[in-house]
């Protein structure tokens, strides 16, 4: 059976040892998980995470089985129309060509937003797979540090 | 009322119409401790091991259909209770654990007795609690009782910081739980009833697959019944062992690795499997390819990720058995015709004529599936059997007469060496009534020893058969066949004095090396009301046959017990 990617929402209950549960179960049962994110859902006692996982269709029917049966967890979402961001932070040098990097970022939703006397930050947030073009865009100016977010999703 | 969070435990154990506690005191938990001295509305057991007071609650739990209650304190005394949890956690078996922790202003510095419970035990629990404050304790004790016995079955544990027990508070025990996630769900989806009642009605060839889940869920009237209207041939696996009852025509016989080859060749045949409480595991279904291969699959289970784990399913119906099989037959009476099963039963039976579940009995030395025979024969369907880990366990569940559910209590999903003794320790103090005899091995019995003690200060006179072979015997078995006779460390020759062992602990011995002795020494043992052991030497290289080697085909099985008598 094909692998695939899958974007999945947890709703779960804002607990402790929740994100342990989750991410206890991938361990525990050999799942992988691409990125995890979480944050509560504002006005709430929940929590949303937005898992991207990968495996065949049976692994993946399995995930969303085994998190439903997470006593915390109250709903499960496998995405599929969703709109899907991620963030990354990618810091350059100073002496990098600014101007070039700005529009780049342009292309993907992003913008510089820091500079300081030796380094510059620059943002961009966009579709997982449009993030990692941008990386690899602006590898040829020698980044000295990336950080991505991971993924949140929403269904339409 | 004002009262102490030990208190609150006491009175909440109470509520819940637990009679009986077992457990093992230690620093964390000595609040509780000082709490259970001053009441009489429960009983404590105390077991000389935390292993051993989870498995007592497990047995006490699975003989009575009752949550089961075990107590420990923290550090140690929570890591012993892991492989009880863990045990009552494979086999879905409900269970409420309570133990001790540090103090909530040492959790996290490495305090004396501290360990991350809830961490340790997440993957091995159904659920489990790190209580913060004492105001939530009444409403995770009502949660952990719920969660424990409700949808799947299975343990709890609650770890409760010492302060949190010292400390007063007002008690108001909830009258129900508010638990917006989690929805268990009983009644199986009509639409999808029916059409497996169509798929049997339609089958030439169909098979009830009998698993853990009908015990846990009481069904086995109503399955029975469903068998009977249909006249559908059954399977049990390890767990449902006298579900349809020991004389039932339509009873074909166990599955799966030491299953009969009527079982067996049942399952690789069938066109239909009507799998109830059952989940497909790996000594079941042999190759996972060559299973069932000409099958469709109704798969009823209470819990969704059972269905389709390992097995593409027909129709899926997510409920409890016996809610989902009361309605099945409302709907089966009318349509299905007996008569169209004829062929398939003939072709069963042929296939039980063609290689028995069998034995050589002998006479110079004695057999272990002839014990299991004679303790069939002498107390039957009266008597509880709960059983260790290893061959034992494979002869006892082939060969003895279970005629109802949770008359057998064994460690199946783990595989728990030590597991039998403590837990007819529960099943006894569940039915006083009964007759319970642990059949376990010279191996096994050893885990869990000092259980002695408590069964002998106790009055608890469960009977212990040791089928003694000297060896570790299923892993000797292994390497006779797939280790050309490398008996790496499974030979048990140098063994301790039975029959001393256990009347230094205050019970009684027998060494039995004939048929006649044992005939003497079970009928003195039930008579006697004391913890016993019966030492039965049996015949060293008997194996448990039939036998599908690990990772082949079902149908593919080792039958011929060639060994004769070498004693």
């Amino acid at each position: 059976m094909d692998k695939v990617r899958r974007v999945i929402s947890v709703i779960v209950a804002n607990e402790a040892q929740v994100l342990a549960r989750v991410s206890g179960l991938f361990a525990g049962r050999g799942y992988n998980i691409d990125s995890l994110t979480v944050a509560p859902i504002p006005g709430s006692n929940f929590s949303h995470m937005t898992i991207v996982t990968r495996g065949n269709r049976r692994v993946i029917e399995q995930i969303v089985k085994q998190l439903h049966k997470l006593i915390p967890t109250y709903k499960v979402i496998e995405h599929e129309e969703m709109v899907e961001k991620e963030m990354v932070l990618i810091k350059f040098s100073i002496e990098s060509p600014i101007a070039e990097i700005q529009a780049l970022c342009q292309a993907y939703n992003g913008s510089i937003v820091n500079a300081g006397p030796d380094m510059f930050i620059a943002m961009a947030a966009d579709e997982a797979g449009r993030i990692a073009h941008f990386i690899e865009a602006v590898e040829r100016y020698h980044p000295m540090e990336i950080v991505r977010s991971g993924v949140v999703a929403m269904e339409r | 009322m004002k009262m102490s969070g030990a208190q609150m435990v006491c009175e909440a154990i109470i509520a819940e119409g637990v009679k009986t506690v077992f457990g093992y005191p230690g620093g964390a938990i000595m609040n509780v401790y000082d709490e259970i001295y001053k009441q009489n509305a429960f009983r404590h057991i105390l077991t000389r091991h935390e292993q051993a007071a989870v498995h007592a609650a497990d047995g006490y739990a699975r003989a009575t259909g009752e949550v089961g209650v075990a107590m420990v304190t923290s550090g140690p005394g929570f890591t012993n209770a892991v492989t009880g949890l863990a045990t009552a956690y494979m086999d879905s078996i409900p269970l409420v654990v309570i133990s001790g922790q540090v103090p909530l202003s040492l959790i996290g510095t490495d305090g004396f007795q501290e360990i991350d419970a809830v961490g340790i035990s997440r993957p091995c629990t159904k659920h489990n609690y790190l209580v913060r404050s004492l105001e939530d304790l009444p409403r995770i004790l009502k949660e952990a009782f719920y969660i424990a016995r409700s949808g799947r079955p299975g343990p709890v544990l609650v770890d409760i910081p010492k302060d949190i027990t010292g400390e007063m508070g007002e008690f108001h025990y909830p009258n129900k739980v508010d638990l917006p996630t989690y929805k268990p769900r009983y009644k199986g989806n009509d639409r999808q009833i029916k059409k497996a009642v169509e798929a049997i009605v339609n089958a030439k060839k169909p098979l009830l697959y009998i698993g853990g889940g009908a015990v846990l869920s009481d069904a086995y009237e109503l399955i029975r019944e469903l068998a009977n209207v249909g006249q559908i041939p059954a399977v049990e696996t390890l767990m449902a062992r006298g579900v349809m009852g020991a004389e039932n025509p339509l009873f074909i016989g166990m599955l799966g690795m030491h299953g009969s080859y009527a079982a067996n060749m049942a399952m690789s045949e069938t066109d239909l499997i009507i799998s109830l409480g059952a989940r497909f595991d790996d000594r079941v279904t042999g190759k996972l390819s060559e299973f069932a291969r000409y099958a469709d699959i109704i798969h009823i289970d209470i819990d969704p990720a059972n269905i389709g784990k390992l097995v593409d399913v027909d129709y899926p119906i997510v409920g409890d058995v016996k809610t989902v099989v009361e309605k099945m037959l409302s709907m089966l009476r009318e349509k299905v015709d007996p008569d169209r099963y004829q062929v398939w039963r003939e072709i069963l039976a042929r296939y039980d004529e063609l290689h028995p579940l069998l034995y050589n009995d002998c006479d110079d030395v004695i057999k272990p599936q002839w014990v299991i025979e004679r303790i069939g024969e002498l107390v039957g369907e009266e008597a509880i059997i709960t059983s260790d880990v290893g061959q034992h366990q494979m002869w006892a569940a082939q060969f003895y007469p279970f005629d109802r559910p949770r008359q057998w209590i064994n460690s199946g999903g783990l595989g728990t060496m030590g597991f039998g003794f403590p837990a007819a320790l529960g099943a006894k103090m569940g039915h006083p009534e009964k007759t319970v005899i642990n059949i376990t091995g010279d191996g096994s019995i050893l885990m869990n020893v000092q259980e002695l003690v408590t069964a002998a200060e106790n009055e608890l006179p469960v009977i212990n058969v040791i089928l003694n072979n000297h060896f570790l015997g299923m892993v000797r078995q292994w390497q006779t066949f797939f280790y050309d006779k490398r008996y790496s460390e499974t030979d048990l020759s140098y063994q301790p004095n039975w029959k001393m062992l256990a009347e230094a602990c205050g019970g009684v011995g027998y060494d039995v090396t004939t048929k006649e002795e044992f005939d003497t020494a079970l009928k003195s043992a039930i008579e006697g009301g004391k913890v016993t052991f019966i030492n039965v030497a049996v015949d060293r290289f008997e194996n448990v046959l039939p036998m599908v080697p690990a990772g082949g085909a079902l149908y593919n099985m080792l039958l011929e017990h060639k060994d004769q008598c070498d004693g």
